[in-house]
């Protein structure tokens, strides 16, 4: 029930940020330098074809009817027209994300796989070969970025072996298998330094917790060590994993956009960097503040999860 | 395991199955080319025509007359007109048997209708300007169209075959941005936004059906992914490169077939004409003698590309040679310099927009402009957002550097209020005098004169023309090589057997 309450306030307080996040996104956004009718007219329009085309948009209202006819659409789902393609924003963003949600799906699933049993076997023998290999795999995981190794795999894997394909995509409709041979290459790029990250923070938890007083009990009761390290260790190592599992995510979404660029996927990432450039600001605005929801839910989400992963947090306001 | 394994092998042949499908198909022929910039919309008539007329214009939309591979005027949907003795009207006779994807009949009425749209208040069209010499159009009978103009204009007919003058039909205006319906030989099926249009053939085409099925435009800006997708297969190739020292590896494969034609682009430095120092014309003069450009060519383009001395393309009939008039000379630069009275140089700030080719021309700019003691602050302009701002809108710039990729575009400079803040009465005089031009020679005359006022005042330092790099793959016949306007037109392109 406290939970429920817990969670429900949470809720309440995401409204209130959101709202916020909204006006200042718009704001921001608007301070920018770049006409978005001027940009569509190109060097060769006159300044009566420009004016023209701003009430056309409707650039020519003022900021506050602007930001309010924007964030009422956006209660009743109408996201507005997008000033380059002139298609509504809200399918714009559907199909775009067709392409990001099971590429980051995918990444983040794949960041797990690699990292979770990597960092725990690390941790399992301090110092030893595999800890040397791993701690190896997340320092030039971290320091080398997701977008060059895009531009590795293109070379090696897509133009060199001739496997998967070098970038673009066919589409769902084209068939499962096209679609998502076209997002493996993007999602290891993307995946490499998340699982950097999440193996040196797997390691060091399931370390941390190795070293604590429970363990030894059970290893004193005649736990073999493995299963001490399953059953106790990684169970409670989990936390900090979740956390940074969490915090990860904006960096997702980040490193999607120089992803999706890289292999020409028509994503969100590559929408707002479009739309960006091009100044199609109510695109922008709708992508980031989608973009804030996000990273918001996922916080709740990891909030609740804590509960699930730690009994001692249940039933804490 | 084994049962992920089989839905995923099954996932696979499935797939297989799928994809042999188009193959068979194929054998009529399916081209995919490369279109590095993603249009604001497929309607050329709406907005800056340059990169929707690469998507859509000849293959979805055609224009009254158009303009052909070697840059001449052609008839298409009228197949003739008289023009009175005093060129003040024009009398189209259109085709009967026209139609548009949608079935909707072209006639006379619709004709008015999309030259009135161009013209009115409200009008978005990026070229407006171009036809506001046009006072009524009337619509006599159905194959008929009488223009009336306010003053003669001998350009008219070929701005009339360009792409922000295509014919629209009535009922489509307001869907045509995404959803293009013209008279062309391709109907567009779908365009999935930030990754392609997808044409297929028109059954229906008044000029008989088109040799290739389909036709796809992929929009892929990054040089080295357009290689990728070259490379690998998914392409059929793309009518401009952008990256020359990425082209050479094209020329020796045999699987591809690479062409180097002519733009209309002119890629100059523009100088705001209006502020000290660049409102003397010894200086302006001054800093076109300290460069080499044909070391800025082999330098920016590897070589691909032509020096200019004025503002015109050498793919246009009209382009005359005037590299000459001031080559590189840096010692008679800083002659030129002290006589202007900056014996001891000056300092400028030089706003590059964030293109590969215009920050390269501006390093190799610098460096020859700091040898007749000329120090230019470079400053990247975020393109196009803040440039246009900045440069374009609000002329708050000493010199910039962009590319005009419109043809036969030597008019801007005679446009007030335009970003070079240039006035020249005789320059302007020798615009008016090509629209009032009595006969091809004259214009032709017209033409040439407008470029030697150019070469001689400098308002901008002409750099060189764009190359048109073309990689296509071997087979592929009747791509345009030239590019007179920027365009794909695929009507008579097909695969040889």
């Amino acid at each position: 029930m406290l939970a429920l309450k817990r969670l429900a306030r949470q809720i309440g307080g995401l409204g209130i940020v959101l709202a916020i996040a909204s006006l200042v996104i718009f704001l921001l956004i608007e301070a920018a330098p770049g006409d978005p009718a001027s940009i569509i007219l190109g060097t060769s329009a006159s300044p009566d074809t420009v004016a023209a085309l701003r009430t056309d948009l409707g650039l020519d209202r003022p900021l506050l009817l602007r930001y309010l006819s924007w964030i009422g659409g956006v209660f009743t789902g109408d996201l507005g027209n997008s000033y380059t393609y002139d298609t509504p924003v809200s399918a714009l963003i559907a199909n775009r994300l067709a392409v990001t949600a099971p590429l980051t799906l995918i990444a983040t699933l794949l960041s797990i796989v690699i990292s979770l049993p990597l960092g725990v076997w690390a941790a399992n023998r301090p110092n030893g070969p595999v800890d040397t290999l791993a701690s190896l795999f997340s320092q030039v995981g971290i320091a080398v970025p997701n977008f060059w190794i895009g531009l590795l795999l293109i070379l090696g894997v897509a133009l060199g072996l001739g496997w998967l394909t070098p970038g673009g995509f066919p589409g769902w409709d084209a068939g499962f298998w096209p679609a998502l041979e076209a997002l493996i290459l993007p999602s290891i790029a993307l995946a490499v330094p998340q699982s950097a990250v999440l193996t040196r923070v797997t390691r060091a938890a399931v370390i941390e917790v190795t070293n604590e007083d429970f363990i030894r009990t059970a290893r004193a009761k005649g736990m073999s060590r493995t299963r001490a390290l399953w059953r106790h260790a990684v169970p409670n190592a989990l936390l900090p994993v979740v956390t940074m599992l969490g915090l990860q995510i904006p960096f997702l979404i980040s490193g999607a956009v120089l992803v999706e660029n890289v292999f020409t996927l028509p994503g969100i990432g590559t929408l707002a960097y479009q739309a960006l450039s091009q100044r199609d600001l109510i695109v922008v605005q709708n992508v980031v503040l989608m973009f804030t929801l996000i990273v918001m839910v996922v916080n709740v989400i990891v909030d609740a999860l804590y509960a699930v992963l730690d009994p001692r947090l249940r039933g804490r306001t | 395991m084994s049962l992920t394994l089989c839905a995923f092998a099954r996932s696979v042949s499935t797939a297989a199955f799928i994809a042999a499908a188009p193959l068979a198909a194929l054998a009529g022929g399916e081209v995919s080319f490369i279109q590095a910039v993603e249009p604001a919309g497929l309607d050329p008539t709406e907005g800056s025509p340059v990169a929707s007329g690469q998507v859509t214009w000849q293959n979805v939309f055609e224009g009254l007359v158009t303009i052909d591979r070697d840059g001449a005027l052609q008839p298409q949907l009228a197949d003739d007109w008289d023009i009175s003795e005093d060129g003040l009207t024009y009398t189209f006779h259109l085709r009967p048997d026209v139609r548009f994807h949608n079935g909707a009949a072209f006639d006379s009425a619709v004709a008015k209708f999309s030259l009135e749209r161009i013209l009115a208040e409200e009008s978005t069209n990026g070229q407006k300007a171009l036809f506001t010499v046009i006072e009524t159009v009337n619509a006599p009978d159905a194959e008929t169209l009488v223009l009336h103009l306010s003053a003669p204009s001998s350009d008219l007919l070929y701005w009339l075959g360009f792409p922000a003058a295509v014919m629209v039909e009535p009922g489509s205006v307001e869907t045509n941005r995404s959803a293009p319906v013209g008279t062309g030989p391709f109907k567009v099926d779908e365009w999935r936004q930030g990754d392609r249009v997808i044409m297929s053939a028109n059954a229906d085409y008044w000029d008989g059906t088109p040799a290739l099925d389909a036709l796809t435009a992929r929009f892929i800006a990054d040089p080295q992914a357009q290689v990728a997708a070259l490379r690998s297969g998914q392409v059929d190739g793309i009518a401009e490169f952008g990256a020359p020292e990425l082209f050479e590896q094209f020329t020796a494969d045999d699987t591809f077939t690479t062409h180097v034609g002519a733009g209309e682009m002119e890629i100059v430095a523009g100088m705001n004409n209006e502020k000290p120092p660049f409102d003397d014309v010894r200086v302006r003069q001054a800093l076109m003698m300290a460069v080499d450009r044909n070391m800025l060519v082999e330098a920016v383009k590897s070589g691909y590309g032509t020096p200019i001395g004025s503002h015109f393309s050498p793919a246009s009939p009209f382009y005359e040679d005037l590299t000459d008039a001031f080559s590189y000379d840096p010692e008679a630069a800083k002659a030129l310099l002290t006589e202007a009275g900056y014996g001891d140089g000056f300092e400028f700030t030089f706003k590059v927009p964030t293109r590969t080719y215009a920050q390269r021309s501006a390093e190799i700019l610098q460096a020859y402009f700091a040898q007749i003691g000329v120090t230019a602050n470079i400053e990247s302009s975020d393109f196009p957002a803040t440039w246009i701002q900045d440069v374009f809108k609000d002329t708050n710039y000493d010199m910039t550097i962009i590319g005009h990729a419109e043809p036969l575009d030597i008019n801007v400079y005679a446009r007030s209020p335009y970003y070079f803040n240039y006035d020249n009465p005789e320059f302007n005089a020798a615009i008016a005098g090509i629209a009032a031009a009595a006969s091809p020679e004259a214009r032709a005359e017209g033409y040439r004169s407008a470029q030697e006022i150019l070469a001689q005042d400098m308002p901008a330092l002409f750099l060189y023309s764009e190359p048109k790099l073309g990689i296509w793959k071997t087979g592929l016949e009747g791509v345009w090589l030239n590019g007179p306007v920027p365009a794909n037109d695929m009507t008579d392109v097909r695969w040889s057997d």
